[in-house]
């Protein structure tokens, strides 16, 4: 009998065929020019939480995609509950018991909570929906989340935790088998993803299956069986949790033997230089309150600090995003009001910001044109800058960068996606600043990438620019900083400098001015 | 612990006690009762409050309402219709040229002219939905198409003579007012009416009308719920253009005529009159209920300028351009505010 695994390596856990819920069989997804999925097996039992592991463009949203029906599949087949099936559209595969949730809440924030849950599928009394039954339907759905919450309030009045519950809540609700969440945890505090957490533990003893994708390896270790890793992909295997330790993980998910992550850190530099940008005691309306910080020529600045805490805030206001209302500015000495982003790329500060795909990145034009975007903005409109130099930059920039791209001319959509904060920062580069603030360089892109940013981020420190390094994971800010900013409820409650730099010193700053 | 945060979220309060969405279309109607206020006592002694009065400010513009029900409708949904002045200068024309001309019978030309609408209406949101058309292109293509066959059909103004027609259009009932002056509605009340309380009951109570709010919420989201967006698009547009034929036939059973320039630029301010009523230009958040509202601070401006006597009649134009500035700039702090609250109950939690 011929194994269906055949591509999986032997040191591979086959799962108990009982109780397999789903199952794909050397399923074939081929985009022009990419072959985006190469005979790749996957199986998913009842009661388990499985995640699936990988970089970007190692083939995760694609097998998701198929599976969900967003798209269609070249070849092989996928089984579910003994039978074969071929989901054309979200809409089918939700019918048949397989639903998602994503990163981004995929519901209305302007109907009501109850809605939402039952949108599309209203209990009717004649041709009117019966708004009661609707009501009481949609509390007890919740009550199974311990969310008691009023139905009948629109959605948007409650946090993307809640909402992204409720959005799991209407997913179950559609009787559901396998629940496949996608990042649901990027933009979730701790204590939500705890909840969340909570919440997954309860479905699995319920006996449905979940897939689980996250690029936070401490929570695939804390809620998942078993782990399958792809890699350009191809299916490099699927393992139980307890038999594969984060570093062989990492390892097979970048294909290679990993330090590198590791390896980056700093040899702290003995002697920052002059500072460059200061802020004194520094408010804004609906911002950040009394923050006074300097920025020194050769050194990373970290900031520190939960999400909300008034980190990006402070990077709009030295950015020119915000304005302030009280305190100095002072670039190089000089107090300056900066009013606009245009005015802080004159003073030679670029940015790059957290939510890339809103605030950077212009998907529809070519790499070149992404990279000279700020020069020529700086420029002006009339100081052209001709083609030839335009290329000339941009295969700098892409080389230096190490930015995978076949040529200038591709479409930023186009590339995979820790490509693209490499062409933000090349369009900073490009305008020779002498302060980069990056918010959350890191975020949403694998590990390989991530090194790779923050090494590059260290070079252009010993090139002398100053660096601010704002960032959610605190091991990044650790390895990389030489002071750190710690943040709270938008304010400046401490800097860490020299020997103190850890992360246990970061997180009794964060919480310990929380006790009152 | 963690359950008693979340119950605390569920109870974040409200400021006065109502949801800020509704805000712009409780202005609409707090502005509407003080400008009637206002008329009340500046010409009061003339009959500004009558019963009379009062009811000319319905029989006058039911046309501009039954065509602001259907447009609430497609501006929740986040479209925009410009289409809707030329579809009812087309229906006025084909009600006249086919009876008059072509000497058809009238029911059976009533018919003709919604389904006409209809049609219309239901090719635009296929271009929207199918062809990924944007709306401002696709209603242009429609309000082009629609204007250009009215003259097409004749570049005369055809009065109507039927007998039915005419006989619909002067039909009216006494209204018991107290005071001197008579007051009427005549039948196009009655049809706003209808037309007004479908609508609510469309938007509240039918998977149809909960479709159009989620699809002005978002539109992703929408389609990945599993909505049938297709058919609540086709369908949004299909009611629009029997809306504006509808509002064509009124408009022809108050002027007894069919004419190409009809009714130029009632899709702005039927537009205007939406907004002012409290939707949402951006879609998701808008009430047929508030529409009326605009509707009626639209028909008071009117009333003004005729009261008064001395006023150009174009000053009813810079009335509503502040007063759209006006509401337009409410939504946008309402918006602020709303996200400033959700920004205090993150920052608090």
């Amino acid at each position: 009998m011929e194994v269906p695994y055949h591509n999986v390596p032997k040191d591979d856990v086959l799962p108990k065929t009982s109780n397999v819920l789903l199952e794909v069989f050397d399923i074939e997804k081929t985009f022009p020019g990419v072959r985006a999925l190469k005979r790749v097996n996957f199986a998913l039992s009842e009661g388990e939480v499985h995640s699936l592991m990988g970089e970007n463009g190692a083939g995760k949203s694609t097998l998701i995609k198929c599976l969900t029906g967003v798209y269609g599949f070249d070849g092989g087949r996928i089984v579910f509950q003994g039978r074969e099936i071929r989901p054309e559209s979200p809409l089918r595969a939700i019918s048949m018991g397989i639903s998602s949730v994503y990163q981004e809440v995929n519901l209305c924030p302007n109907l009501s909570v109850a809605e939402n849950i039952f949108a599309g599928r209203q209990p009717m009394k004649g041709f009117f929906i019966d708004w009661k039954t609707l009501e009481e339907r949609a509390a007890a759905v919740l009550a199974r989340f311990d969310l008691d919450i009023d139905v009948r309030r629109s959605l948007d009045s409650y946090s993307i935790a809640i909402q992204q519950m409720i959005a799991i809540a209407r997913a179950l609700d559609i009787s559901s088998r396998v629940l496949i969440l996608d990042e649901p945890t990027s933009s979730l505090d701790k204590q939500e993803v705890e909840k969340l957490f909570e919440i997954i533990r309860r479905l699995r003893g319920e006996g449905i299956g979940i897939i689980f994708i996250t690029h936070f390896l401490d929570q695939v270790y804390e809620i998942s069986d078993r782990i399958t890793v792809l890699r350009n992909g191809e299916l490099v295997g699927t393992y139980k949790t307890e038999d594969l330790p984060k570093i062989d993980l990492v390892t097979k998910m970048v294909g290679k033997n990993f330090e590198d992550l590791a390896k980056v850190s700093r040899v702290r530099s003995a002697s920052p230089g002059d500072v460059i940008l200061a802020l004194e005691e520094v408010s804004a309306y609906q911002s950040v309150e009394n923050v006074s910080l300097e920025l020194k020529r050769g050194e990373v600045l970290g900031f520190a600090g939960l999400l909300g805490s008034g980190r990006t805030e402070t990077a709009n206001l030295m950015f020119g995003i915000d304005r302030n209302s009280g305190g100095v500015v002072r670039l190089k000495g000089t107090a300056v009001k900066l009013a606009s982003p245009r005015e802080a790329i004159r003073g030679r500060i670029a940015f790059c910001p957290e939510d890339r795909k809103r605030d950077g990145i212009v998907g529809e034009l070519s790499v070149r044109e992404n990279i000279i975007l700020a020069l020529q903005a700086r420029r002006g409109v009339f100081r052209f800058i001709p083609l030839r130099k335009q290329y000339e930059l941009a295969s700098r920039y892409i080389e230096l960068l190490g930015i995978a791209t076949p040529d200038a001319d591709k479409k930023v959509n186009d590339l995979s996606g820790g490509n693209q904060p490499k062409v933000i920062l090349a369009r900073w580069l490009a305008t020779e600043p002498e302060v980069m603030l990056l918010d959350e360089p890191t975020r949403g892109i694998d590990i390989g990438a991530k090194a790779e940013i923050m090494k590059l981020t260290l070079g252009l420190c010993q090139d002398g620019m100053a660096i601010a390094f704002i960032s959610s994971e605190l091991d990044e800010i650790v390895r990389i900083s030489d002071r750190v900013i710690v943040m709270r409820d938008r304010a400046k409650i401490g800097e860490i400098e020299g020997d103190g730099l850890n992360q246990d010193n970061i997180l009794r700053a964060i919480a310990g001015g929380g006790a009152k | 612990m963690e359950r008693v945060k979340l119950r605390k979220t569920g109870g974040e309060k409200r400021k006065l006690g109502i949801d800020l969405k509704y805000i712009p279309a409780l202005s609409a109607i707090a502005l509407f009762l003080a400008a009637y206020a206002i008329g009340g006592i500046l010409y009061g002694e003339r009959g500004f409050l009558s019963m009379r009065t009062f009811a000319t400010l319905f029989t006058d513009n039911a046309y501009l309402g039954v065509s602001a029900v259907g447009m609430t409708i497609v501006i929740i949904s986040g479209g925009i219709d410009l289409s809707v002045g030329s579809v009812a200068a087309l229906s006025t024309m084909m009600l006249a040229y086919g009876t008059e001309v072509l000497r058809w019978n009238s029911v059976l030309m009533l018919i003709v002219v919604l389904l006409t609408g209809m049609a219309l209406g239901a090719f635009m949101g296929m271009l929207i939905d199918v062809f990924e058309v944007p709306p401002f292109i696709s209603t242009l293509i429609g309000m082009f198409f629609a204007r250009g066959l009215c003259f097409i059909i004749s570049i005369q103004s055809i009065t109507i003579n039927d007998p039915l027609l005419r006989a619909l259009g002067k039909w009216r009932i006494r209204l018991p007012a107290a005071s001197r002056a008579a007051a009427y509605v005549n039948l196009s009340v009655f049809i706003f009416a209808l037309v007004l309380a479908a609508g609510v009951v469309i938007m509240r109570c039918t998977k149809f009308g909960r479709g159009v709010y989620a699809f002005g919420g978002n539109r992703a989201s929408a389609v990945l719920m599993g909505l049938p967006t297709r058919r609540i698009q086709i369908g949004i547009y299909t009611f629009n253009g029997f809306c504006s034929a509808l509002a064509g036939v009124l408009f022809a059973f108050y002027t007894f005529s069919g004419y190409g320039r009809h009714l130029y630029g009632m899709e702005l301010d039927v537009i205007s009159s939406v907004v002012i009523g409290g939707t949402l230009l951006t879609g998701g958040v808008g009430y047929p209920i508030g529409s009326l509202f605009g509707i009626m601070i639209y028909s008071v401006i009117l009333k003004f300028i005729s009261f008064n006597g001395s006023l150009s009649s174009w000053w009813t134009k810079i009335a509503v351009g502040v007063l759209l500035l006006f509401f337009i700039a409410l939504q946008r702090v309402t918006v602020v505010l709303v996200k400033r609250s959700k920004r205090e109950l993150k920052r608090k939690n």
